[in-house]
């Protein structure tokens, strides 16, 4: 059988993320950011821009959102969804905070 | 809540692309939505394929909706999926691989296929069509051996791909059937002045030839003629026409004649099933131009949205040729008969030609050569039906003519009625562009493309739709206008600038507390910017905010389109040896580097890095003695040279040697926008320095400073500063400059605007004349050179922001049980 079941795991602790920054989850052959904003909120966004596949954890960190460093487009760090005229959404992971550490939940 | 019904796709051409987008806007939750596509990628804008092949975009350029778009919609798409038959009792698709797919409601939006000649040898490898992406890579890959092409067929199509393969370097010729070129398009004359500049760009152009057959052992060859003319090749591409696609609906027992018959609301013999794009025949017809297509995918979306709406309506399509440099637009019929009259201009200095033809005082036909400018103007008439008795006289001159004086072009514009067609392609009219443009308060290209779609297709009414923003806007659309930062502020760069001096601010957070920035913490725009003015006004105090810089600059290289990185050390004024060249060479077979070139900047860029690898690149790098040479940077990039009076003949002056010190001196200077110098060593400017933005010529008295020229996004030659006796003096004035400019240019502001907007003449007097000043900007330049001048590769190899090039972690199935 084959059946997903969701798992929150540890990924690391809020400190190790710069404030407007992200750091990057290797999950297999897929790249998660996870980004934390100015007023110390989690959030977790495939790696990989709508757009042109842009990786979002290089970007930009603004109020709820990140820039794509390749073409500008804005992307909402809670919905994945490109703001603005641009349409495209990423993948969002649920992330949480349990003090310090960072709790990503993935499926398996 | 009702079911959602299933709807099945076959083909993912532009038509279905724009009648889903119909569709979603109609009624987003009205069905759940598979597409099968024959082509292994997402949607793109076919028309746009010869640009990619002539190299002025790229595939990326050109995608309609990318991933996110079918995820966003939910629509499962099949990619290279071809679907193989249509079960039309068991309402079902099948495609090649076996995925099977239930339907309610089907489109058929299978395209046509290139028509090939059955000539002997038409399937020898190397002889193409041009239909897809796959086309384009095949002819790119022909191109690189710089071959001979033969292009068969004079159409639209064969004289964009004979352009596209010109431009990629290969000696082009185009076979045309017809005595003259796009015949169905353009009358003789026409045609001749259009094969006339095909010529003059190098292109061999043979008419009334036809193809007798195509010869070669294992590839092509050669080709051969009727008339027994061989012709040499390695590549020919066909382009003789296309068929409509419609045997997959004849199998399933669709009535098909030349194509899909559909009614006017786009519904086969089959009530279920529809029909829309080139497949598909209406009333005997059957259409190869967007325009008439996109009118199909609307109808079609109308009627599966709720049963209704608009039926399809002829109307007759303007075509253009999108060959760069070649202006061109046909429109309606302009064959010769009794009953016409027809209304000619030359003007063979200007290379202009335009033909009305009339029949009862209305325009049918317009054919337009050299100056295309009328072209929507006749097409308006045209479609009405429009008396044109009155303006008979002055018709041919155009609309600017009308009324006895010479109206300027946007009056002309403004004079189009609402109803006038503005972007063919998408069938656009003035009045939703005007209304969009008030109603949703656009006010420039992009946000108009973004709502409207106008000029977001081959891209030939660009200048119509900036006209009707000027038009609709007034004052308010100046493309140059002192505006605010940007959304998060109500002050303009120089306000902001002028407010961090006067009230001392020293932080972003300070910044946009006391200037009252609307959104918490700024934007993609504003920080950055806010982060360079505090770097360049309080060199000693303010803590660089890295979060606030652009990837490039956070991590002192250059990201690339996937995701890796480029790295490019300095070589000071262009010099290298051989213990530099060799360093290169180890790092470059260590970390194997995919590739490596010469820039335009006089140095070696290392392209395809892992960010991971990046510290360890920089750690060898480092041990021969490189730093980094900032080709990401706002900041002092290159300074070129040429060999000078070392070397040279004619070098007045030594102006490598000047090069490497102005480059030592000024290196890891932030400045808003890139800064690049040069220095010739004489007036034959090997260097280029007359289009830097800060130039030096070595003359024999001294030398000559220059500034403010550009050679990217735009082209100016510089200006003369002044002339100085000493290398001593060069440096100070140059510097002083560059001071001048960092401390009031706005961030991302080349210097050539920068000195625009200031005046030159004011920048010559406080650098030229005024030497109190010049001596207090050359200080201030060198005291924040104490803080800049740390190589940004060895702080790093040291540690300096370690999470940057570190995953955080790595998950494994293992590791969570
Ligand atoms: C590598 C290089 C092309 C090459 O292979 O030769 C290059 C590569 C890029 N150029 Fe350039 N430019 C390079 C020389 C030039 C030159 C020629 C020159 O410097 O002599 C110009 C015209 C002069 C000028 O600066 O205007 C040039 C005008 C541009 C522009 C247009 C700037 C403008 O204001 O007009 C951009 C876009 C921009 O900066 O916004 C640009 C942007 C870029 C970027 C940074 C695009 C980007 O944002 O990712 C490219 C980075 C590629 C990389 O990762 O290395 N590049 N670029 C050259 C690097 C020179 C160097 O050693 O540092
Ligand atoms: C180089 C070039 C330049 C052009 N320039 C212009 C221009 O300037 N102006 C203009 O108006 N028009 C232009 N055209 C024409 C325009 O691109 C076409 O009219 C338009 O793309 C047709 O759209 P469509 O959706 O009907 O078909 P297509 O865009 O051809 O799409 C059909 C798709 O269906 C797929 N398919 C076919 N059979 C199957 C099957 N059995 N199962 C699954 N998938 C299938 C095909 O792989 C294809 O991807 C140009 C065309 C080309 C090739
Ligand atoms: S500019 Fe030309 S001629 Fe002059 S020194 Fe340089 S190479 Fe020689
Ligand atoms: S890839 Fe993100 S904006 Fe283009």
């Amino acid at each position: 059988m084959n059946a997903l079941t969701q798992t929150w795991v540890t990924v690391g602790l809020l400190s190790d993320i710069p404030i407007r920054g992200a750091r990057c989850i290797k999950n297999g052959d897929m790249t998660i950011a996870v980004f934390r904003t100015a007023d110390g909120r989690v959030f977790a966004l495939e790696d990989n821009c709508p757009h042109k596949n842009g990786p979002l954890s290089q970007g930009i960190v603004h109020d709820g959102c990140v820039t794509c460093p390749l073409h500008n487009w804005v992307i909402s760090l809670e919905t994945g969804i490109a703001q603005g005229a641009d349409e495209g959404q990423t993948l969002s992971f649920p992330v949480k905070l349990e003090g310090d550490k960072i709790l990503l939940e993935v499926s398996r | 809540m009702t079911e959602k019904q299933k709807l099945v796709v076959i083909g993912n051409g532009m038509a279905p692309g724009r009648m889903l987008e119909h569709l979603f806007e109609k009624a987003p939750d009205a069905y759940d939505v598979t597409i099968f596509n024959a082509e292994p990628r997402v949607n793109y804008d076919r028309i746009m394929l010869s640009p990619v092949l002539s190299g002025e975009k790229s595939f990326e350029d050109i995608i309609i909706h990318g991933d996110g778009w079918y995820i966003e919609h939910g629509v499962m798409l099949y990619k290279g999926h071809k679907v193989v038959g249509i079960d039309r009792k068991a309402k079902t698709v099948t495609s090649e691989h076996g995925e099977i797919a239930e339907y309610d409601k089907l489109v058929i939006a299978t395209g046509s296929a290139p028509f090939i000649i059955p000539v002997p040898g038409h399937d020898l490898p190397g002889v193409l069509t041009y239909r897809d992406l796959d086309d384009v890579d095949a002819m790119l890959l022909a191109a690189q051996s710089r071959g001979k092409a033969v292009v068969i067929g004079g159409g639209l199509l064969g004289l964009e791909a004979a352009a596209g393969l010109k431009e990629r370097g290969m000696d082009v010729t185009v076979i045309h059937l017809m005595p003259n070129l796009m015949e169905r398009q353009l009358d003789p004359a026409a045609g001749y002045l259009l094969e006339r500049a095909f010529e003059e760009r190098g292109i061999k152009v043979i008419t009334s030839a036809s193809t007798k057959r195509i010869t070669g052992d294992t590839r092509v060859e050669s080709i051969e003629l009727e008339d027994g003319t061989v012709i040499p090749a390695t590549l020919v591409v066909m382009a003789v026409g296309i068929r409509p696609n419609g045997a997959l609906a004849k199998e399933a027992g669709l009535s098909v004649n030349r194509g899909i018959v559909v009614s006017d609301s786009m519904q086969t013999s089959d009530p279920d099933i529809f029909a829309v794009g080139e497949c598909a025949e209406i009333n005997g017809n059957v259409y190869g131009l967007v325009a008439p297509l996109y009118q199909m995918a609307e109808v079609a979306a109308g009627h599966l949205a709720n049963g209704g709406g608009k039926n399809f309506v002829e109307t007759s399509t303007a075509t253009k040729l999108k060959v760069t440099g070649i202006d061109l637009y046909s429109v309606g019929d302009f064959a010769e008969a009794d009953d016409r009259e027809e209304i000619v201009l030359r003007d063979a200095n200007a290379g202009i030609y335009k033909r009305l033809v009339l029949k009862d005082d209305k325009i049918i036909g317009v054919v337009l050569y050299g100056d295309t400018g009328d072209g929507a103007w006749y097409y308006d008439m045209l479609k009405k039906g429009s008396d044109v008795s009155e303006l008979r006289e002055t018709l041919i001159f155009g609309q600017a003519y009308q009324g006895g004086a010479a109206l300027d072009p946007s009056a002309a514009v403004a004079a189009l009625p609402d109803d006038a067609e503005i972007c063919g392609c998408n069938g656009i009219c003035k009045g939703t562009i005007t209304s969009a443009i008030s109603s949703k308060g656009l006010t420039n290209l992009d946000d108009v493309r973004a709502h409207t779609k106008a000029s977001a297709s081959c891209g030939t009414c660009t200048g119509l739709v900036e006209q009707l923003l000027g038009l609709t806007l007034g004052d308010a659309y100046n493309p140059s206008a002192v505006s605010a930062i940007c959304g998060c502020a109500d002050l303009g760069h120089s306000d902001v600038r002028r407010l961090i001096k006067a009230k001392e601010l020293k932080t972003i957070p300070e910044v946009m507390q006391e200037l009252e920035w609307k959104t918490s913490c700024g934007c993609s725009k504003c920080r950055p910017a806010l982060n360079y003015y505090l770097v360049c006004d309080w060199p000693d105090e303010y803590a660089d905010d890295y979060q606030s810089r652009f990837i490039n600059e956070r991590v002192h290289a250059n990201i690339q389109k996937d995701g890796t990185y480029s790295v490019v050390p300095r070589m000071w004024g262009g010099m290298t040896n051989s213990t530099e060249l060799r360093a290169i060479a180890d790092v470059v077979d260590k970390f194997q580097i995919p590739a490596v070139k010469c820039t335009g900047g006089q140095r070696i860029d290392m392209l395809g890095i892992k960010k991971e690898d990046l510290p360890a690149v920089w750690e060898d790098l480092g041990k021969a003695g490189f730093v980094s040479g900032q080709a990401y940077a706002k900041g002092l990039r290159t300074v070129k040279t040429c060999v000078g009076s070392d070397w040279c003949r004619f070098g007045t002056q030594d102006s490598t040697g000047l090069g490497i010190k102005l480059e030592k001196f000024m290196w890891g200077s932030w400045t808003p926008a890139k800064l690049k110098l040069a220095v010739s060593g004489c007036p034959r400017n090997c260097a280029e320095a007359t289009c830097k933005d800060i130039g030096v010529i070595c003359v024999d008295s001294g030398y000559e400073i220059h500034f403010a020229g550009a050679a990217g996004l735009d082209i100016k030659g510089t200006e003369i500063l002044g002339n100085v006796k000493t290398e001593e003096a060069v440096i100070e004035h140059v510097v002083a400059l560059a001071q001048m400019y960092r401390e009031q240019g706005w961030y991302l502001e080349r210097i050539y605007k920068w000195a625009k907007r200031v005046g030159f003449d004011e920048i010559r007097r406080q650098i030229m004349d005024d030497e109190e000043k010049r001596k207090a900007y050359y200080e201030r330049f060198v005291f924040s050179q104490k803080f800049a001048q740390v190589d940004p590769w060895s702080e790093r190899v040291s540690g300096k922001d370690k999470h940057e090039f570190k995953p955080m972690a790595t998950l494994s199935l293992e590791a969570a049980e």
